[in-house]
């Protein structure tokens, strides 16, 4: 074993990269904390000194008065998203982790596969343009809720059949395998046992998927359009408003009175997601257990 | 209150409800399968439908627009209330020019600073949620920046419009504008700052959207790096950085460079943070990194309600064509990333909709 001759001088030199290294570890934890907490108070400071809690029982005037029926709207959008996006996505996840799959068990079923894929990459504003233009304007739909359902719903599809997909396979084998020992048919596992133990993943999923949903300003705007009244019943042809269009219009309206309405409606945001996101978060915490190869 | 004779009947038991629930237990892998796959069509059935929506609706444009499209940076909805020209058989209003130039460099641009910012900063968080920070506060915080991925864009913009570019524009570059030198590739940093909305505003913003992808991905990679081959580059006398560049990030490298890509993806599409604080300027190429500028998918969403006034149609189908470009360039890049991803790892690509 030879000596380095250059063993000593080369030290200090690894010895200020250590530091400079760890300078940049926190240095980059810092910059991501710092923005984000200064982003979530940033919006809450603004809107709390200004705080009413009629803007939840009253109706909106465009740039003054209440949200309510921006609050509705969007808990009437997640709900229909949870319904339909929810439906498909999780079946959709079922078939492609439980059937779409060779003897070998490696993964097979590649159109759906790569569909999921390409509709998951797809730019949301272009979604919503093609709500407007093939649904709204096409089908003679008109701003409403079913056009605006449906764009969400294709946006978060494969985001809620990736999670159920991965959600099923986390199944430790010696579930499915002990529920073959013990007689059941193929169908019967899945439900009682399969999709059972993997029940907290799907909710998880489809929880952020709702929360996306509920987040989401691009596809909607084309889609949904705006109105000072509640949501009717009706699918088609009744415009339904929604959080997030009060945040993106009113910030730059001349009179205080819509900067307040802005960010009354960005705080209901952030505390309707970050508690869904929570919940959601706490589930995973609370069945970690079940994972196969869980950390 | 009379028996009705099959309910006393031993030989068939079992109420109405009891013989459906038998029929479906019987034919349950059946109807799990077969709704399984109908459900599973609908997004191929999505999908097409959207493309072919994109393309039926971009074809006039395409043929009026040509290659020109790609280079030229005119953005003129013509006259909208004169005469009308008959170019290879499509009604434009008179003197309608359309180039998206200026949009592909702003949606190329403003992802580069974002990737640019974004990269290191994200592993060098990684590396601190890991190795730095005791277990008992690395997962709250960790759990931080997965939810930062959840924040609504509109928040992200609002706070990026109204709150980081005045402060920027006022305390950070005009610091940075003065003092660098004028050589060729800094020289892109001078000028003119605005005030707050533009090309590097956006960049900031659309890096601090794309954080929490890369960064929670490229944790959860480095918590799969056994410890064995760490703590023999230490025992062989490594310092944590030298470990960390020779041993942990080769190690899971095509992992980071998938989510990298996975968030360059999101970043290209991103629409509404980008409309408040890109400053929405059509038809320039910004001419340095604080210049307003826009984006193809700001395009689209701050334009739509403008073109739908062409009697035409054309300007709204330039925006399909628009929407088209956007639509292939991010989903090429996403596929790209799935398939790094899918080769190098077994775990999903978890976080977001990306």
């Amino acid at each position: 074993m030879t000596v380095l001759p250059m063993g000593h001088p080369s030290t200090g030199w690894r010895r200020i990269k250590s530091m400079g290294f760890r300078f940049f570890t926190w240095g980059s934890l810092l910059f991501v904390v710092g923005p984000a907490l200064w982003l979530i108070v940033g919006v809450v400071v603004r809107a709390v000194p200004n705080w009413r809690w009629s803007v939840l029982t009253t109706l909106s005037q465009g740039t003054s008065g209440g949200l309510e029926n921006a609050i509705i709207g969007t808990v009437v959008l997640m709900f229909g998203v949870l319904v339909i996006a929810g439906t498909i996505g999780v079946l959709t996840g079922i078939h492609l982790s439980e059937f779409a799959v060779s003897r070998r068990g490696r993964p097979n079923g590649g159109t759906m596969r790569v569909a999921v894929d390409v509709l998951s990459g797809f730019p949301s504003i272009v979604l919503g343009y093609v709500g407007y233009v093939a649904l709204c304007v096409g089908l003679h739909w008109g701003f409403s809720l079913l056009p605006a359902l449906l764009i969400l719903s294709m946006m978060v599809v494969p985001y809620i059949a990736k999670s159920t997909e991965s959600a099923l396979r986390q199944v430790p084998t010696n579930y499915r395998e002990g529920a073959e020992a013990l007689g059941m048919s193929t169908g019967y596992a899945l439900r009682k046992v399969v999709v059972k133990s993997a029940l907290p993943g799907i909710v998880t999923g489809l929880l952020i998927a709702i929360s996306i949903a509920g987040g989401e300003t691009a596809p909607l705007l084309y889609t949904a359009g705006v109105t000072n009244n509640l949501p009717t019943w009706s699918l088609l042809h009744h415009p339904i408003s929604y959080l997030t269009y009060y945040v993106w219009t009113d910030w730059n309206q001349p009179s205080t009175e819509a900067h307040i309405v802005s960010f009354d409606a960005g705080l209901i945001l952030v505390v309707m997601i970050l508690a869904l996101l929570v919940v959601s978060r706490v589930i995973v915490a609370r069945t970690q257990r079940h994972a196969e190869g869980a950390r | 209150m009379t028996i009705s004779p099959t309910s006393v009947d031993p030989t068939r038991r079992g109420s109405a409800p009891r013989r459906v629930g038998h029929f479906v237990r019987r034919h349950e892998e059946r109807v799990w399968r077969t709704s399984g796959r109908i459900a599973s069509l609908i997004p191929v059935a999505a999908l097409l439908f959207v493309v072919v929506v994109l393309a039926v609706k971009a074809w006039p444009a395409i043929k009026v627009n040509g290659f020109g499209f790609l280079t030229s940076t005119a953005w003129l909805p013509g006259n909208t209330y004169g005469g009308v020209e008959h170019v290879h058989g499509v009604m434009i209003p008179a003197g309608a020019r359309y180039g998206a130039w200026p949009l592909i460099a702003g949606t190329l641009q403003t992802s580069a600073i974002a990737i640019v910012i974004a990269l290191p900063i994200s592993i060098g968080t990684a590396f601190a949620l890991t190795e730095r920070l005791p277990r008992w506060i690395a997962q709250p915080v960790g759990f931080f920046v997965e939810i930062l991925a959840g924040i609504p864009s509109v928040l992200i913009g609002l706070w990026g419009v109204l709150v980081l570019g005045p402060f920027l524009a006022h305390d950070v570059y005009p610091i940075v504008a003065t003092h660098v030198p004028n050589i060729p590739v800094l020289r892109y940093f001078a000028g003119s700052v605005g005030y707050g909305e533009g090309l590097l505003t956006s960049g900031l913003v659309l890096g601090l959207m794309i954080v929490p992808i890369i960064a929670s991905t490229t944790r959860d990679l480095f918590l799969q790096v056994p410890p064995l081959p760490k703590e023999g580059a230490e025992a062989l006398g490594m310092t944590d950085a030298e470990v960390a560049r020779r041993v942990t990030i080769p190690w899971v490298r095509s992992g980071i460079i998938g989510a990298t890509v996975l968030g360059l993806g999101r970043a290209l599409g991103e629409t509404i943070a980008v409309a408040m604080v890109s400053g929405s300027v059509l038809g320039t190429v910004s001419p340095n990194i604080y210049g307003t500028m826009t984006t193809i998918a700001a395009t689209i969403v701050s334009q739509l309600d403008s073109a739908a006034t062409d009697g035409t149609g054309f300007a709204v189908a330039t925006l399909a064509e628009a929407g088209l470009l956007l639509a292939v360039i991010s989903i090429a890049v996403n596929l790209f990333a799935r398939a790094i991803i899918r080769r190098t790892s077994r775990m999903s690509a978890p976080v977001g909709r990306a």
